[in-house]
């Protein structure tokens, strides 16, 4: 059985926490290229010039490129034949987090409790997604999740004859009324189907799938351009200040679920779609 | 695109016009949810502000803490409805400018007109460059509250647009009205 150290665990999540922050993935910056070829409103493409300024401005000097350096998500996907040595592995990560975010100056945005208010001061505890899979790998994923877009997702139980009308309609209307709070362009990640707490599970999942890629299911990825071009109508745009681009990327995972139901979960990403990962 | 020099004057205000673009130049003063509820708290026991708000802008942000050497961290606008039930009482003594980024609520917005103030966007999620155009910070009061103490910034060419101006013009209904290709939802 192989081993894997929770030394090296706390120094990957510390330096994944660190490069999440300051560098977008390729496929982030070429939407927000698409995006900017596309948009007609000035304010917009002014909007969206500001952005990708700001997004290689971040990488180049390795600095925040929001100051919400947000609440760290982290997905592992723990292989069966490995053996975490030399301490908890919960543990680990929250000690990666607390290392990365402090040593790396990023903003503590975490308190202790939701009612009391107190400032942890780490930014930990992380929230954590472990998934067993086969093999003898350790894959890490630090997706930090800000929270203006974090606090304009929702989730609903809808029935089955809400069918994909229903669907449609739920998330356009979470679209619309999030309007300019989530930092348009926004990825809009929707989980449908499993139960309660394994749609809104599906929803963030979603956010880590890479722009540009569509669902594998066809009927999933004609829904997933429908719902953009639906969305883009809108008309919000850049910012909220009114455009053509309101999101880059529409993304739905989906779960077989109940006879009686249908739940659905929209989780927002803003512009700074940001996630980074290793294997170890 | 403006170029305008705080504090404000009356007449740089009634100039304004929802959309326009703004390069603001001069003293700025940062507070967010918990230095607005102690202001408030301020003026309603009659008591005295740590600022004089005549002319003055306030920019809703907490920075990310500064590296060593730098002037502050990256510094983007937090979402503004969080400061909305503080704000009438603000503009009341003076406020001209407030940057921030998303909607108003209806009280926000008549008191703008009323009082003769405007409201800006600035990019959220740009905060690494934002922070570039903040040449000088300091913290003025409330430094318990850390990244939400109350700070003065002296901002040079700092990139706004603006979203609400004194005359009732609102961008975020004007130019999502403008690129609408559908129903509304409801």
């Amino acid at each position: 059985m192989r081993q894997i150290s929770c030394a090296e665990i706390v120094r990957t999540v510390s330096s994944l926490c660190l490069k999440a922050n300051s560098e977008l993935g390729p496929d982030v910056m070429c939407a927000l290229e698409g995006a900017l070829a596309q948009e007609e409103s000035p304010v917009g493409r002014d909007i969206l010039r500001q952005i990708l300024d700001n997004h290689r401005l971040a990488a180049e000097e390795g600095i925040p490129m929001c100051q919400d350096t947000g609440m760290a998500v982290v997905f592992l996907e723990l292989g069966q034949d490995v053996h975490i040595v030399g301490g908890d592995l919960t543990e680990a990560i929250n000690e990666g987090v607390r290392q990365g975010y402090t040593e790396g100056y990023l903003r503590k945005s975490v308190v202790a409790d939701p009612l009391r208010r107190v400032n942890t001061d780490d930014n930990t505890p992380a929230v954590i997604h472990i998934q067993v899979v086969p093999g003898n790998r350790l894959k890490i994923t630090v997706a930090p999740k800000g929270g203006g877009s974090e606090n304009m997702s929702a989730l609903a139980m809808l029935p089955p004859a809400a069918g994909e009308e229903g669907l449609r309609r739920f998330v356009l209307e979470q679209v619309e009324r999030a309007g300019p709070n989530p930092c348009p362009p926004v990825v809009v990640g929707v989980g449908l189907g499993g139960n309660f707490e394994k749609v809104a599970y599906l929803a963030k999942k979603a956010l880590l799938r890479p722009l540009g890629e569509e669902h594998p299911d066809p009927f999933y990825a004609r829904l997933e351009r429908e719902l953009l071009t639906e969305i883009n109508d809108l008309g919000i745009g850049p910012q909220g200040l009114g455009g053509r681009i309101t999101a880059l990327a529409v993304h739905i995972e989906v779960y077989p679920c109940h006879i009686t139901g249908m739940p659905v979960a929209v989780n927002m990403n803003c512009h700074a779609a940001r996630h980074q990962t290793a294997v170890l | 695109m403006k170029r305008l020099i705080t504090p404000l004057t009356g007449a740089d205000v009634e100039d304004l016009r929802v959309g326009d673009r703004l390069l603001l130049s001069g003293k700025v003063y940062t507070a967010r949810d918990a230095a607005h509820k102690r202001l408030v708290d301020l003026i309603e026991q009659n008591k005295p502000l740590p600022i004089d708000l005549e002319g003055q802008v306030i920019y809703y942000v907490g920075p990310a803490p500064a590296r060593p050497q730098a002037v502050i961290g990256p510094a983007g606008p937090t979402t503004s409805y969080r400061m909305d039930p503080y704000t009438p009482p603000l503009l009341a003594l003076g406020l001209k400018c407030m940057i921030g980024k998303g909607p108003r609520s209806p009280e926000v917005l008549a008191a703008l007109k009323e009082h003769r103030a405007v409201y800006c966007a600035a990019v959220g999620g740009a905060a690494a460059l934002l922070a570039k155009h903040i040449k000088q910070a300091r913290v003025i009061a409330y430094p318990d509250l850390g990244t939400e103490a109350l700070r003065e910034l002296v901002v040079e060419d700092f990139p706004v647009i603006v979203v609400n101006d004194c005359h009732g013009g609102d961008l975020y209904e004007e130019g999502a009205a403008r690129y609408r290709r559908t129903g509304s939802t409801d």
